[in-house]
Order: structure tokens, then sequence, then C-alpha cells
């Protein structure tokens, strides 16, 4: 074994310093094959830790949201159903929600405002199956029960707001000012500021304002009778479809959401632009690639020289091949590592403003939020996949007629 | 279809391999047909010289077969998620009717590439390329077989649809549904399992140890190198995931390469696999024991391969017996459900 250790130190030796010697035409190279990895890499890790993020959160929204359409369109939910879903066993709790968006002509922004759950802790369970209690200990059934958003100790009454940090941004107001509303009978009514939601939330509040049950429905004009949806605990996960069967037998007119299905669909819709923009870069990949080819098959008269003197002095073919693997492998692990390590600086530290407007999706009123640094291995497979194979098989061919160049035509022809 | 980007590699790695092994079998039948050592002929020349562009090719088709087994099941267990039912790869392998006949072309497959580098490599040693008919016919064997792998590969991944209801590993590896390939050896009884695993082991490490020492023997031992293989991966859907997962009722074979268990998986797979091509390469090679130009060199080289392949299975059931050693479970009856 130690002999073929040797012997790969030494060709690898000899291969660096042959890359040394011409240096130019390999940085342009590496510039090049680091750029393409740092592209691909920031897509992924943008992706990847965005779904992280969404799922992360929806870890702790309701089981099963039930709305009422209309004509297949979402519409207000009437208060009554709340019984005949309280009646299906295995559900341990319904309660309602008022939610819905206020367009704000001042600053070209939606809004999302929310009538707050009770969050006192004495609400008596409504359903037929007592809820199961929450160990103390385990910290992640506490993270799944963490409430999504603090309002730091602010008191929320009938005639105030509390408001996302984005809100807060956008309108230049804080604790203590007043923002108008324009209601739905025309009316005016200015509402006080008394306090801004936390900043650890701000991808889920970065729009919300929190307003009272009361202020909700004058601003909406909302009849009492009625709420925008209904959300539904299921402590068992495992009975969550069953129940949402049964209420889509019960109330025809309902469509239950389950949390699993939004999910789901968060990850396809970002693996789908995850894979979009790789789509679109292969394209890049795809030049490289031919970039790279020409730049090993185009050998120098001085590259052609040297071959022809190493076969000369009694280098093998295989050896060659050898030394043109090791320049590859060298190569490629210098860009590959250099240019994920920019793309982890350029995604985690910098808020990865190259691609945020793509992959983020559009909005007016963008939350500003860190992205948990998260990679794994299949994150770097895939990426060495698409950037390091099709390099190396780019470089084969090129390789091979390189290193099968007879010693006396590649010295006769440098030598015209 | 899933544009997830591991598929794109996924899809992108297989192409790849295809098309380098076509290129490759397009110059092996030339070979075949116009190969003969003792001409001087340009065409001659130009074939000795393409052979190293083959064997190059072929041994980087080799490793992108090796990376691409295992990225095809972490993509499979990363798509986890988006079906319903399906917690792992064995659910998502089930999405569509390709998905477990393309894992089996890519375990197959790996092996034959590796007999094929087994092959070539014996024929390097030799000066006048004594083995290089049959290392061609080889691979026009092969061929087809990395090409239907990406056909399957590609009807997979195309014909994938998120939300379909599959089964996740939990029903189909469980004792409970007697139907199906993977429940038939889940309900393989673990204790038996277990002599027959220990028992067939040592026999086949005790016979490797024979041939390399005394010489003799070396069909023997690559036909129970082959058996062995199939008996070790039958062990650890029947007993050795149980230990690995703590669970008497766990008997996934996917989960083991999860982060969850230290990627314990991979390690003991490609033992396995090393195992299991120096194994047959030794079956492979004794035809040729004869040729003259082989003769001092390849006797030593198939020692060698024995030398590998034992270590390699003795390693791998030293971390099986560590597993089941130092694992909390412990299975002091038959569990009757």
């Amino acid at each position: 074994m130690t002999p073929w250790i040797e012997k790969q130190r030494y060709i690898i030796d000899f291969t660096i310093s042959s890359l040394l010697r011409r240096k130019v035409k390999n940085i342009g190279l590496l510039t090049l094959y680091t750029l393409i990895v740092f592209i691909l890499a920031s897509t992924m890790f943008f992706t990847h830790s965005i779904k992280k993020e969404a799922a992360i959160i929806l870890q702790g929204s309701p089981e099963i949201v039930v709305q009422k359409i209309i004509a297949g369109r979402h519409d207000l939910f009437p208060i009554s159903y709340i019984d005949s879903i309280k009646s299906i066993r295995g559900i341990a709790n319904v309660e309602t929600r008022l939610w819905g968006y206020y367009y704000d002509s001042l600053v070209g922004a939606n809004y999302t405002l929310l009538s707050p759950p009770d969050n006192s802790g004495t609400t008596q369970l409504s359903g037929k199956t007592t809820a199961v209690e929450t160990d103390p200990d385990d910290a992640e059934a506490l993270a799944a029960t963490k409430p999504l958003f603090e309002y730091n100790g602010a008191l929320l009454e009938p005639g105030t707001l509390i408001i996302g940090n984005g809100v807060s941004r956008m309108r230049n107001i804080s604790k203590g000012d007043y923002m108008p509303f324009m209601a739905a009978d025309g009316q005016i009514m200015n509402l006080k500021v008394s306090g801004t939601l936390s900043s650890s939330s701000e991808l889920v509040s970065s729009d919300l304002i929190l307003i009272t049950d009361e202020d909700f429905r004058k601003l909406f004009g909302i009849a009492p009778q009625f709420v925008t949806d209904a959300i539904v605990t299921v402590k068992n996960p495992n009975e969550v479809s069953m129940v949402a069967g049964k209420i889509k037998k019960r109330l025809l007119d309902s469509r239950p959401i389950i949390r699993d299905e939004i999910l789901r669909t968060y990850d396809s819709i970002f693996n789908w632009r995850g894979g979009m923009m790789i789509v679109i870069f292969s394209a890049a990949v795809l030049a490289f690639v031919i970039f790279a080819w020409d730049k090993a098959s185009g050998l120098s008269a001085g590259e052609r020289r040297e071959i022809g003197i190493l076969k000369a002095v009694g280098w093998e073919t295989s050896d060659v091949i050898q030394m043109k693997f090791w320049e590859g492998a060298m190569i490629s692990l210098t860009a590959f590592f250099t240019g994920v390590i920019l793309a982890y600086i350029h995604v985690f530290f910098a808020g990865s403003p190259v691609f945020e407007p793509a992959l983020k999706g559009w909005s007016s009123l963008y939350p500003n939020f860190a992205l948990t640094p998260f990679i794994n291995a299949e994150q770097i497979t895939t990426l060495f996949f698409l950037t390091v194979v099709p390099y190396t098989v780019a470089t084969i061919v090129p390789t091979w007629r390189a290193a099968t160049i007879d010693p006396d035509s590649a010295m006769r022809q440098t030598g015209e | 279809m899933i544009l997830h980007p591991t598929v794109i590699a996924n899809l992108l790695a297989a192409y790849i391999s295809s098309f380098m092994v076509a290129y490759a079998t397009y110059y092996g039948a030339q070979i075949l047909k116009h190969w003969n050592i003792e001409s001087g002929d340009e065409i001659q020349l130009t074939l000795e010289r393409k052979t190293y562009l083959i064997s190059t090719l072929l041994s980087y088709v080799f490793g992108l077969q090796l990376l691409s087994l295992f990225l095809y099941i972490f993509t499979a267990d990363a798509m986890g998620p988006l079906f319903v039912g399906a917690m792992c790869a064995a659910g998502t392998l089930n999405v569509n009717g390709f998905g477990y006949p393309t894992l089996v072309f890519k375990i197959l497959n790996f092996i034959l590439a590796g007999l094929w580098l087994v092959l070539n490599h014996a024929d390097n040693q030799g000066y006048d390329y004594p083995l290089i008919k049959k290392k061609y016919v080889l691979l026009a064997l092969i061929a087809p077989f990395i090409v239907l792998e990406a056909l399957l590969e590609s009807a997979y991944f195309l014909g994938m649809e998120a939300n379909v209801i599959t089964s996740c590993c939990g029903s189909m590896f469980s004792e409970e549904k007697v139907t199906g390939l993977g429940s038939e050896i889940a309900s393989l009884p673990a204790r038996p399992m277990m002599w027959i695993f220990y028992g067939g082991m040592v026999f086949t490490l005790a016979n490797g140890l024979y041939f390399y020492l005394k010489n003799k023997g070396g069909y023997l031992y690559a036909g129970l190198s082959l058996v062995m293989f199939v008996i070790s991966l039958v062990s650890i859907v029947s007993f050795i995931s149980l230990y690995i997962y703590e669970l008497p009722t766990h008997h996934c074979p996917f989960c083991i390469i999860m982060e969850d268990y230290h990627y314990i998986g991979y390690l003991l797979y490609i033992l396995l696999f090393g195992a299991v091509v120096s194994g047959i390469g030794i079956g492979a090679l004794m035809p040729f024991r004869g040729i003259p130009s082989l003769e001092s060199l390849l006797n030593s080289f198939i020692r060698k391969l024995a030398l590998t392949s034992v270590l390699l299975y003795a390693v791998f059931t030293a971390f099986v017996t560590y597993e089941i050693i130092f694992s909390s479970l412990v299975i002091n009856y038959e569990v009757v459900y």
C-alpha cells in the first residue's frame, strides 16, 4: 500500500507545481467554477432553510382549520356550526377565529388583522375528549404549544392595537401613536398603538396587527353570529384525517384543512421554486461544462510539450491520466468548498440579497428575519452531483486525448 | 413530477452514467471486432489507446454508481413528508411501481460494475491484454442494465405525484401484514435468523481464510460470499435493524442510514457491498489463472481479494455484534402477534 500512496503523493506534488505555473488560466477556471457552485448552493441553502422555518412555524398551528365555502370561495363561518363540530368524538377543542386583510392605500400594503384568541389559560376545553396535559419537561411538546407571537406585556383593549415590526417600520409609528383605519361604513376609526410584537417571530408577525373582537367587527362590518373560520384541536394525530372527514360529512359546505396538508404544500412549493431556479441555472452549468471541456481539450503548446516530455522520460498513459485526475480533483474540491462556504455566508449572514426576491415571493411588506443556518449531507451531495460530476465527465475525454499524445509528435510540433 | 433539486441530481447522474456506458460499449464492440494484439495496424494502435479511455470512464461510472445508490435512497427518504402515509424511503419507493425495481437494479449494477473493475485490474497486470475480449463481453452485458436502470429511475421520478397514499415503513415491514416480500422477510423470526447469520458468517469467514492460506476452494468462497450478502441483507431487515432502532417492531432497512442512527447504515452497506464485490471477483478470476502472462500475478491478486472480502465481512459482523450487544433492546422471547 505504501508505495502506491507515495506514488500518488509525488504525482500530486507535481500537479500542484504544474498548476501554479499556469496561474492565470487556472484562476479563471477556478473563479467561474466557484461562482457556479456559489449560485446553486445559495439557492439550495435558501429554499431549504425557509422550508425548515415554515415547518417549525406550522408546528404550532392548529391541526384542522375549518372554513365555510360558497361557490368555491371562502365565506364567513356561522358560529352555529361550532356545536355540530364539537359533538364529534376525538375533538379536544374548537375555537373560532376572526382575521382578515386590510389594504392600506397610504403605503400600498396589505396588513393581516387578527383578533387574538383568549390566551388567559382559563378557557374550558369544549370538545368531547379531554386534552392531554403538556409535560413541562418535554421541550418538543412545549415548542409545539408555544404561541406564535408574543406581545411583550402590552394590554389589548378596545380602541387599541398591537402591531408587528413590519407595520411599525413602514408607517414609522410605535407605542402611543394613533393609526387611522377606514371602516366598512365609511367612518374613520382612530386606534391607538399599545405595543409591538416581538421581533423573534417576524416571519409570521411582520405584517400582523392584533385588534380586539369588537373593533374588528366594527371595522369590517361583520355580524356577531359570524367568524372567519374555526380551528379544531385533535389530540391524537392518528385521528386527524378521520375527524376532518367527519366534519366534511356533517357540514357539507365546509372545507377542513389539515395541518399536514399545509406542510406538504409548503414543502412542494419551495421544492418547486428551488427546482425551478436550478433548471434556470442549468443553462449556466451547461455553459460552464462547455467552458471546462474547451479548457481541458485546448492544450497550450507548453502543456503538450510537458506531457510529451513526461512520456518520453517514462511516464505511462495511465500516469498522465492519474495526474490529470488529481488536477481535476484539486480544482473541483477547491471550487466546491469555496463556493459552499461563500454561499453559506451569503445566505445565513448576509441575508441572501441576490435571491431573496425571487425565492421568497412577492409582497410590499417584507419581514426582516435571519434564517437559521441549516445544512445537511443531502444538500451537499446534491450540490456535488450538480456541479462536480458534470465537470468531471466533461474533462474525461480531453484528458484521455492529452494523455495519449505521442511524445515525439508533441515535442516536434512545439519545436517549430 | 416533483421538481426537487435532489431529484434533478439523481436523474442527471443516471443519464450521465448511461451515456458514458453506452459510449464505452460502442468502443468495446469495436475492440471485440478488430482486436488483434499481434498486428501493428493503425486501428490496433487506436484501440489500445481507447482501452485507457474506457477503463477511466468505467471507473468514474463505478464511483458514480455507488454515490447514486445512496443518493437515491437519500432522496426517497427526504421526500417522505410529501406523501401521505410515507415516513421514510420504504414508503416513498412504493409510490409507484418503479421505485423498488430501480433500487434492485442499482444494487445489481453496482456489483456488476465492481466485477468489471476487478477484471479490468487483472487484465492490466498482464502485458498482452489477456482478458480483453472477456472484459468487453461483460461490459456489453452490463450496459443494457445500466440504461434500463436510468429508464426505470426516470419513470419513477417522473411518475411521482405528491399526496398519493402509500404505505409507510411501519406497515410494510411489519409482521401484521404477511404479504409482499418486505413482510415475508420481516416475519422471519429473529432468533433462528441470528443463528443462520452468525453460523453462515463463521463458515464463510473460515472458508475465506482457508482459501487465503491454502489456496483451495476459491469457487466455494465466491459462492458463499454471494449467499452471505443476501443473508446479511435479509438479516438487516429481520433482526439487525431491531437492535439499531431498539424497537421490536421496526424492521425498516432504510431508516438506519438516517442521521438519527448516526448514519450507521452507510457504513454497514458499504462494508457489505465491498465484501461481495471482492468475493465474487475471486470466482470471476479463478478460470484465468492458467494464462501464462498472468500466472505469477493473478494468484496474489486473488488472494488479496479474498483477504479484503474476509476483512470487510469480519468488520461488518463486528459492527453488527457491537450494535446488538450495546443496544438497549433485549429479545428474550419470540414476540407473537
